[in-house]
């Protein structure tokens, strides 16, 4: 019987609402025990100094697998997770083809097992190759392995199809994932529609364009009983029209991504191509509104949104580049720069976003320390600082805004069911 | 006076102080007073190669960069490109290091999406001057706006200039609301709400929705094109009911201030902006801007050029 103790960190479970110096057993994969004594193991990890944490779970990640391969792939990304601390993923299904039938929901999970690294939930299409259209194969994508739905950056515009989606997945007891986004606002918007927009001769994306959405996926939310998860949400009305419906009793959930919190649309004046995302970063007032709903707990969770781009994807003209950051390897550090040492949160209040509260929202038992379930961990020093660099990244994108910057704290080591799979030297 | 120059690019009037918009004022002055007494062709540029690189189709703006770069004496090379489509293909960024690599000095580059100039800095040794980006800015076009004005008027301070017309996608109206306000000027922009972009205000600038209003108070009034290409759906009900609103027209003119300058970058809707008689009335500039354009442009090249070479001669 494999034995390992993880000996001396500090273990935060924010679950069962535990931060203490303790000793992790991990036996047969398995967490056995978190203890103060000292039982003798095969292995032995020193983590003094360490935080030893449920393993990260991200609810929105881009593979790129299958037909995007210049961009990343499974292996890649799955690696890319692990040097971020996350142990549990789920997969967009924005991948040509799309996921929106069982056997590419399948595939997903097969690629996952065959490179080894973290486990992945694949998400399925919401409507037929994203066309917003007709549904997909929701009850067989379900069966296939999907833990959700969505139609990644291409928000939904019918309102009746988001509420047959709404109701047949509610159904299936699965979320809609949705960004949410009116086309007809931010057709052609490249930033945040401001001072900052005009100024840069930049077409804006208003702050309402989300925020009609929001109401209207709330709203449907209502009316059908179905789970809405509000992806990457971005404005101070999203955040206000999100704590009201959660007063009363709506199924309304969001996540926020660690860009839209560090930065700002002023940060555009550079035209730096790995700024352009969706939603649009946006300005202060903004992303003051988001901090405090991390605070209060008006927000869910923080999900990394990777999206990697191929270098020549993101040197082009700003309007010609796709939107997205590659940040599954910097996720992590950014908020907890932003975050912890910006004095907002403290450790285990931003690894709850992280860990049990993403799985929460996907349905999964994973994000705990709970005894007997999979050894799924992340071993953080909260002390290190460290300069991103790129050309370090397991990621195939390259496209980050934060190459050269400064981050505290870092991924020492991973772990996926007592399997040490990703190791800092 | 050259020791306040030292940008081997000119992207935009926002980065450029009041000094060094004057600087170059001053200098194309000098050019157009030369080219006065029958120095119109110098040979400041010999041996530098200019290379216009036009993204963006563009008639007037590349002959008056052409000749500027001509009368100082340089080689020239134009190279026109179709702008960038979602293809797999040559990147911007590749073309122009490809020119580059042909021995160019400085690049004229035009382009219909904002930032472009600014971001082939970072790949490029050359100097660049912005020809026009997307809706961003014009520098040479402001230039040329504020050299016609200062020329006509003595000054530029104290003066109120309304800039009317389609803001939110003239990088005109960008480079004439920075370049004016360094120089002391109030500016009105004046257009359809649809037409004026998000939190103008915070540039310093008034905003006016009725040409009519403000037509006794201006001293310049500055007809921005209406942009038909940049439009996507309906940001006003009819081209009549624009130029009902704001189109100039000789009642108009009457109205306005007995020396009211109008001025326009073209190229001019006629009966649109304004109607024939006022284009070509006693009133309009705007064949003085496209001369001066010429000058500005040369002041621009031969400026950037000095500190292409104190560049290049400093450690």
């Amino acid at each position: 019987m494999a034995t390992m103790l993880i000996q001396g960190g500090r273990v935060i479970d924010p679950a069962n609402q535990l931060d203490q110096l303790l000793n992790l057993v991990i036996e047969n994969g398995a967490i056995a025990e978190i203890t103060t004594g000292n039982p003798r193991t095969d292995e032995v990890i020193m983590a003094q100094g360490m935080i030893v944490s449920p393993g990260l779970v991200d609810l929105h990640v881009a593979l790129r697998d299958p037909g995007g391969e210049e961009d990343e792939g499974t292996a890649s990304g799955t690696k890319a997770a692990l040097a971020g601390g996350f142990t549990t993923i789920a997969a967009l299904p924005d991948t040509n083809p799309v996921v929106d039938n069982r056997a590419s929901a399948e595939f997903v999970i097969l690629q996952a097992e065959r490179a080894g690294y973290c486990r992945v939930v694949p998400l399925g299409a919401i409507t037929r190759n994203h066309q917003g259209e007709e549904l997909a194969d929701l009850g067989q994508l379900a069966a296939g392995g999907a833990g959700g739905f969505t139609d990644a950056n291409r928000a939904v515009q019918s309102a009746e199809i988001m509420r047959r989606a709404l109701e047949y997945a509610r159904m299936l007891n699965r979320p809609i994932f949705a960004v949410p986004q009116d086309a007809t606002l931010s057709a052609g918007g490249l930033m945040h529609e401001g001072y900052f927009s005009t100024v840069l001769g930049l077409r804006g994306i208003p702050a309402a364009a989300e925020e009609i959405m929001v109401g209207r996926d709330i709203a449907l939310a209502e009316l059908t009983g179905g789970h809405v998860h509000l992806m990457n949400i971005s404005t101070r009305n999203s955040v206000e029209e999100l704590k009201r419906a959660k007063g009363m009793g709506i199924r309304v959930t969001a996540d926020v991504t660690p860009h839209h919190l560090a930065m700002t649309d002023a940060s555009l004046v550079n035209y730096d191509t790995n700024l352009k995302v969706l939603p649009p970063l946006r300005s202060q007032e903004h992303v003051d509104a988001l901090m405090e709903g991390l605070r209060d707990g008006t927000i869910d969770s923080i999900s990394s949104d990777h999206r990697p781009f191929a270098s020549e994807k993101k040197s082009r003209e700003f309007d010609q580049v796709p939107f997205g950051v590659s940040s599954i390897e910097t996720a992590l550090a950014v908020v907890a720069t932003v975050l912890v040492d910006g004095g907002l949160l403290d450790w285990p209040d931003l690894l709850r976003l992280l860990t049990v509260n993403p799985a929460k929202i996907l349905g999964i038992d994973a994000g705990t320390l709970d005894i007997g379930r999979p050894a799924d961990l992340a071993l953080i020093d909260p002390a290190a600082h460290w300069i991103v660099d790129t050309r370090q990244f397991y990621s195939r994108g390259h496209n980050t805004p934060f190459q050269g910057k400064t981050l505290r704290s870092r991924v020492m080591m991973t772990i996926v069911g007592g399997e040490v799979r990703f190791s800092r030297q | 006076m050259k020791s306040t120059w030292s940008r081997r690019h000119v992207l935009g009037l926002e980065d450029l102080s009041a000094a060094e918009i004057t600087t170059i004022l001053d200098e194309a002055a000098r050019f157009k007073e030369m080219a006065r007494h029958g120095e119109a062709r110098h040979s400041l540029l010999k041996g530098v190669t200019i290379c216009n690189l036009f993204f963006e189709p563009s008639t007037r703006t590349k002959t008056s960069f052409n000749l500027a770069a001509r009368r100082l004496g340089a080689d020239t090379v134009d190279f026109t490109a179709a702008a960038s489509s979602l293809s797999k293909g040559e990147t911007f960024i590749d073309t122009a290091r490809n020119i580059e690599a042909m021995g160019v000095d400085h690049m004229v580059v035009r382009h219909s999406t904002s930032g472009t100039p600014f971001l082939l800095t970072k790949h490029l040794g050359t100097g660049v001057v912005n020809a026009g980006d997307g809706t961003h800015e014009h520098p040479t076009q402001g230039l040329l706006d504020l050299f016609t004005i200062r020329e006509q008027r003595g000054r530029i301070e104290g003066l109120t200039v309304a800039l009317v017309g389609d803001i939110l996608h003239s990088r005109v109206a960008r480079s004439n609301i920075w370049g004016l306000k360094k120089l002391g000027a109030k500016v009105i922009v004046c257009g359809p709400a649809t037409l004026i972009p998000a939190e103008i205000r915070k540039l310093g600038v008034e905003v006016s929705y009725r040409l009519d209003e403000i037509l006794e108070q201006t001293d310049v009034i500055n007809l921005l094109r209406i942009q038909f290409e940049r439009q996507r759906g309906a940001f006003f009900p009819s081209i009549y009911e624009y130029a009902q609103f704001y189109g100039m027209t000789s009642e108009r003119i009457a109205r306005a201030k007995s020396d009211v300058l109008i001025l326009a970058p073209g190229p001019i809707n006629r009966g649109v902006e304004l109607t024939p008689d006022v284009a070509d009335g006693p009133h309009s500039v705007i064949l003085d801007q496209v001369t001066n354009g010429l000058f500005v442009r040369m002041a621009t090249l031969y400026l950037m050029q000095l500190a292409r070479e104190q560049a290049l001669t400093s450690p």
